[in-house]
């Protein structure tokens, strides 16, 4: 199978270490940036379905907006594929022990809330965005595999894309289930040509499942924390501008991605 | 303008739902006007209403090897893959192209929550989910997925499509872009979702669920009855099966709207439609038939009976089947595309169940009972929360161009 080559025109980041792009290359580069306010600001939410919206919504649309401002792109015009492993685990946590202790008790707010789309749903409310958008999981390997269908979406229909990965940090007894004890969300904009704004090149090809490489300190701890930081080699790359990763883009399937600046 | 879909084969497909287990059972319920629905038994305090469950899930323990991935909803799975034959189709195609050569893409709207909310009802007195729940990976929007890709040893692509109600009606797109791409030579898409205490009083907290069996199209409509359901397709190139029926396009777009209602003028749902005639490259003059997403939520059917008005002429024949299944949710798309394919397989147009007194905003396509004629053409609608909207266009083999 030939190679899938796709361009990268924006990077969204967050987590409570790193307020964005900018400050995961700090970061590498041995600097300690400022962290971000507690929560994400999600800016591209109107001001009341901000301070209404469940933490999992402000996340994933807070990258979704970085990256689509570095792209320069109308947001409207992105087709959206928003992966995440475990959708909005305090939802989850509250709707399980509500059901548990008073089931008529249930809040319609957070029921709505509880589809894995809401945040794509959200996103596309507040963008205007009609195009086609989409909500997606693959356990560890959600990132990749919502990699694999964003590139697909690109080069199938030959038009921009807006991947965006995230995962809110769970509680207990969630989070002896899910592991992840940090949030952490990450976007992509990707297009099938190069334009001004393009960062990059990925050329993909789909591999059987290989160990993955060294991540640099204190990438380590960050991945290990969030199943949606799966996304940090890839991220790691794009900040130093070239090289190779591996992503799994299933249980048993890889992602081998390479990475070139756009001059 | 999308480009022109080359049409894939559907060389396989099941449902399993309240109408019964495998093809010939909802054939025969379709053919019957049989309406699976029943008084709700499901859970410990029942709301008062009205399911479509299916028989038996309790009765029917995955086989030993599959045990870690036991809950109630991958038992609806795996009694849904054993219907028609389907793994049989898989095992044929998996050793024709390769198991990493399969996709696996399946929507579901909730998963395997029931079991989640199973341990949240006995956890251990430290607050912990007990021993036998501490399976991780049974508590995740990807359980179904990572069951199925198990059970039926595929090792391709495999990836949770979970936009509610449009689930699994999407997977067919990412299944025709994943083959287009010579990613894959294959897919098995499809969907399963389960009854759960999270749905029922879910949408009952909406005031979205209805006392009585559900009234699609319906005057007098008050509301959903919620369903369960499992169906499966094996999508592969025409060329290898030219007697089979096809894919022929597929549309999806965004209301921009609301979370849980749709847009006033149906625009994501009339994109949606517009998109996969595109792809098709039909007029809506030549669809015979179109399984309605009719829910029987009054402004899901008001929206999408003034589409069906503005979009075709009276010779496209409408219905609702949610009168039959109850609405299955993530399962919706899978269960409502099978029987958009036995309409065109057995001519048959199923008529809308529980509409007895028709809305007057319905026009003169819907058909409040059985009709016999041949079926070239059929699409299905089906819509889900936040706005999502899907329309799937299917053929019989050998349609002349």
């Amino acid at each position: 199978m030939s190679t899938l080559r796709v361009y990268v025109d924006g990077v969204g980041l967050w987590s409570p270490q790193l307020a964005d792009f900018a400050a995961l290359k700090s970061s590498l580069a041995g600097t300690v940036p400022t962290p971000p306010p507690a929560r994400p600001a999600a800016a591209t939410l109107p001001p009341n379905e901000r301070r209404r919206a469940p933490e999992s919504v402000l996340l994933a649309v807070e990258v979704a907006g970085q990256a689509v401002a570095m792209s320069g792109r109308e947001a409207a015009t992105l087709a959206c594929v928003f992966a995440s492993a475990h959708g909005d685990q305090p939802i989850t946590d509250y709707m399980c022990a509500t059901l548990a202790r008073a089931p008529a008790e249930l809040s319609p707010i957070r029921f709505h809330n509880s589809v894995h789309n809401a945040a794509v749903g959200y996103w596309t409310i507040a963008t205007g965005c009609h195009a086609p958008s989409t909500a997606v999981a693959a356990q560890r390997a959600s990132f990749g595999a919502g990699l694999l269908e964003a590139v697909s979406q690109v080069l199938a229909d030959q038009r921009p894309v807006l991947l965006v990965c995230s995962d809110t940090a769970g509680d207990e007894p969630l989070l002896e289930i899910t592991g992840c004890t940090q949030p952490f969300g990450c976007a992509l904009v990707l297009a099938p040509e190069a334009s001004t704004t393009s960062l990059a090149t990925l050329d993909l090809s789909v591999t059987s499942r290989l160990a993955g490489g060294e991540l640099a300190e204190p990438l380590p701890g960050w991945h290990d924390a969030n199943a949606s930081a799966a996304a940090l080699p890839l991220l790691a790359l794009l900040a130093r501008g070239h090289g190779r990763c591996q992503l799994d883009a299933a249980a048993t399937l890889g992602l081998q991605i390479d990475m070139e600046s756009v001059a | 303008m999308p480009a022109l879909m080359t049409p894939l084969a559907i060389t396989a497909y099941t449902a399993t739902s309240a109408m019964g287990r495998g093809l010939a059972a909802q054939l025969d319920a379709l053919q019957c006007a049989r309406s699976g629905l029943r008084p709700n038994d499901f859970s410990s305090a029942p709301l008062d209403c009205w399911v479509g469950r299916v028989d038996d899930v309790e009765q029917a323990p995955l086989p030993a090897a599959l045990a870690t991935w036991e809950c109630r909803n991958n038992r609806l799975a795996w009694l849904g893959l054993n219907q028609d034959g389907f793994i049989d189709r898989v095992h044929a195609a998996r050793a024709r192209y390769g198991a990493g050569r399969i996709a696996l893409l399946l929507g579901t709207s909730t998963a395997s929550i029931g079991a989640t909310e199973e341990a949240y009802r006995r956890l251990d007195p430290d607050g912990g989910f007990a021993d036998d729940m501490l399976r991780p990976a049974i508590h995740a929007p990807h359980s179904l997925v990572g069951f199925v890709a198990a059970a039926l040893g595929l090792e391709g692509p495999c990836l949770t499509i979970s936009t509610a109600c449009s689930s699994s009606a999407k997977v067919f797109a990412n299944a025709e872009r994943m083959i287009r791409l010579g990613l894959v030579d294959a897919a098995v898409v499809g969907g399963v979702d389960t009854l759960c205490d999270s749905v029922l009083f879910g949408f009952n907290a909406l005031e979205l669920v209805s006392p009585a069996p559900c009234r699609p199209f319906d005057a007098a409509r008050n509301g959903i009855s919620i369903g369960e359901a499992a169906g499966f397709a094996l999508l592969e190139r025409a060329d290898v099966a030219p007697d089979a029926p096809q894919l022929l396009g597929y549309g999806e777009a965004s209301d921009a709207h609301h979370m849980s209602t749709p847009h006033p003028d149906g625009l994501g749902a009339e994109l949606a439609l517009r998109d996969a005639l595109a792809r098709a490259g039909l007029d809506a003059a030549q669809v015979d038939y179109i399984n309605l997403h009719g829910t029987a939520s009054l402004k899901n059917d008001e929206v999408e009976a003034a589409l069906v008005s503005r979009a075709f002429p009276v010779r496209t024949r409408a219905s609702s089947t949610k009168g039959f299944t109850g609405h299955t949710l993530g399962a919706a798309g899978i269960v409502e595309a099978t029987i958009a394919l036995q309409a065109i397989e057995h001519d048959l147009i199923p008529g809308n169940l529980g509409g007895s007194t028709p809305d007057p905003i319905c026009g003169a396509q819907f058909a409040w009972h059985n009709e016999q004629q041949r079926v070239e053409v059929a699409l299905s609608n089906s819509f889900g929360f936040g706005g999502n909207n899907a329309c799937l266009a299917f053929a019989r083999a050998g349609r002349a161009a």
